[in-house]
């Protein structure tokens, strides 16, 4: 090794250390940033919302502060008691999209596909979904009775929608010269379905299943405010009618809280699937 | 890849071909009795005016498009609709954006049935002849126009049609990858000995490629007219023959 070497090398190494630290301060600074100017707001907010009610800047019997709200949640959970309710909700709005999706998904495929049925069904379509399920929630209560059946009801009628029309239209706007190459290699209807048109409408199906999981505890809510005794839904009326305020927003934030799971659950499911597309990223 | 291929394979003839399309309640006579032969191996390039029928003329080759008269014979049998004898290469790849480019070379062959495994392996041999093996697992969204184009060269060539049919397959490539691939193009076209029909509006590429050229004029404009390009290859295209056909097949064009 020359002189001249070893002074570079001896450069360049006392050149990386400290590069090394830059680099680590660098990306933990820019880690930190990222999380900071994703969350930061919504520190501060619950940091504010905390100083204000302890301060008695706004009226403490209906903003607890985010410490009561979290212990009230903390004795439910631990308690049991509102483990049963989130269990019953989940039971709920589980079974209504679970046959949402298993009648939604195949019903749209066969309509995006099929010219005749899709203009049989349509007008039916158009006139049900613009119909509100909230506002058929006393008829659906008039033909099922107030317990399980017509909640479960109400919300798979206001969760098939979103997602039947996004597999119609995800199947309708698979690329013709796709089917059309397809074709020319000789594949047969079946064949053109199963390889192009499917695997093409996946993510256009995606995006109804995350607008029907939205839909579906949206629903939930309302479905569980009227005639139930039992459920998030019922807790959040309930807590407010006994004015046990901190319940009350305890339960909020446990709807909160499932509304983010199931969308973080299906955007996950929906990156492993449509690694491929664009809309995916 | 050992199979034997029949010399006498892959022969295109037309017959009083005719196709009109009806446009605002008017009919509009695209290809009006047309003849043609196309020999079996045979590089035939047809040019012609935007509008003259160059995709009309090929689509009803390829069976996309039935004929209102006259008959397509393919190694002397009629022939109607697409069929797995020939390959089409259109001028957008067209590949399956959830497939990786294995997936998507392969596809021709698992669509007719054929074993996965077998279907890849082949597959992989084409994709090394386009020159991608180094991207078999990447998603068509990674790949450059050229490269996407490749693929689907690569996926048409798996399936080893006799006929291979081109529409404008590097006429959205830019200048420096469209010379690069014509050559590739011709030398595949030796290599896999196959009969290739080759539309473009590039003259410089018909004659670089094509053993002839099919001149379709303008509706009403009488009749096509073919020109022999009688070159050795691979074509020079500074050469001063090969200038001379240029100036001929301008010439054709109304253009000097
Ligand atoms: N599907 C179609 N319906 C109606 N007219 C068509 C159709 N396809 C082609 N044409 C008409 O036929 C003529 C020839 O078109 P085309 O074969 O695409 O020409 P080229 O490929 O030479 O530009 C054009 O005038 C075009 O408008
Ligand atoms: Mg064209």
């Amino acid at each position: 090794m020359s002189l001249q070497e070893l002074d570079r090398s001896i450069i360049h190494e006392g050149g990386s250390v400290s590069a090394k630290a830059d680099e680590y301060l660098r990306r933990s600074g820019a880690v930190a940033g990222g999380w900071l100017s994703r969350y930061g707001l919504l520190i501060a907010f619950l940091a504010l919302w905390q100083a204000a009610s302890t301060a008695g800047w706004i009226n403490p019997a209906v903003f607890p502060s985010v410490g009561a709200i979290l212990s009230a949640l903390w004795t439910g959970i631990s308690g049991g008691a509102l483990l049963d309710d989130i269990a019953i909700s989940l039971q709920r709005s589980g079974t209504a999209f679970a046959g949402a999706v298993v009648l939604a998904i195949p019903l749209g495929l066969l309509m995006g596909q099929v010219r005749p049925i899709e203009n049989a069904l349509d007008p039916v379509l158009q006139l049900f979904r613009q119909t509100s399920a909230l506002a058929l929630y006393p008829v659906f209560i008039l033909l099922l009775g107030l317990g399980e059946a017509s909640k479960v009801f109400v919300i798979f009628w206001a969760t098939l929608f979103p997602l039947l029309l996004s597999t119609i239209s995800g199947v309708k706007e698979v690329d013709s010269k796709l089917i059309e190459m397809a074709r020319v290699y000789g594949a047969s209807r079946l064949t053109v379905f199963r390889r192009v048109v499917l695997p093409g409408a996946v993510p256009s199906i995606f995006v109804g299943l995350r607008l029907s999981a939205t839909t579906a505890l949206l629903l939930l809510i309302a479905s569980e405010m009227i005639g139930a005794n039992k459920g998030i839904g019922f807790q959040v009326m309930n807590a407010q009618y006994n004015f046990q305020i901190p319940l009350m927003f305890a339960a909020i934030f446990i709807l909160a809280g499932l509304g983010l799971v199931s969308n973080y659950a299906l955007v996950f499911a929906q990156r492993r699937l449509c690694r491929w597309s664009d809309a995916s990223n | 890849m050992a199979e034997v291929r029949s010399l006498r394979k892959g022969e295109v003839a037309l017959r009083d071909l005719s196709k009109s399309f009806q446009i605002n309640g008017r009919p509009l006579s695209v290809l009006r009795n047309l003849n043609l032969d196309i020999r079996s191996g045979e590089c035939l390039a047809i040019v012609g005016a935007s509008g003259s029928g160059k995709t009309t003329l090929l689509r009803v080759l390829a069976g996309l498009e039935t004929a209102d008269a006259g008959r397509v014979l393919i190694d002397g049998r009629p022939v109607a609709g697409v069929g797995t004898e020939r390959a089409v290469i259109f001028q957008e790849p067209r590949l399956l954006p959830w497939l990786t480019v294995l997936g998507n070379v392969a596809f021709g062959l698992k669509v007719r049935g054929e074993d996965s495994g077998r279907a890849e392996q082949r597959a992989r041999h084409y994709i090394s002849l386009v020159g991608l093996a180094d991207f078999q697992d990447a998603y068509p969204k990674q790949l450059s126009g050229g490269m996407a184009q490749r693929v689907g060269l690569a996926r048409a060539l798996t399936v080893k049609p006799e006929i291979l049919l081109l529409d404008e397959p590097l006429g959205a490539l830019d200048a420096m990858t469209k010379l690069t691939m014509q050559q590739e193009l011709e030398r595949i076209w030796r290599e896999e000995k196959v009969t290739m029909v080759l539309v473009t509006h590039d003259l410089e590429e018909a004659i670089y490629l094509a053993d002839r050229v099919l001149i379709l004029p303008k509706q009403k404009d009488g009749a096509p007219r073919a020109i022999d390009i009688d070159l050795p290859r691979p074509r020079d295209r500074s050469g001063a023959r090969f200038v001379r056909y240029r100036q001929e097949l301008l010439r054709e064009f109304g253009l000097h």
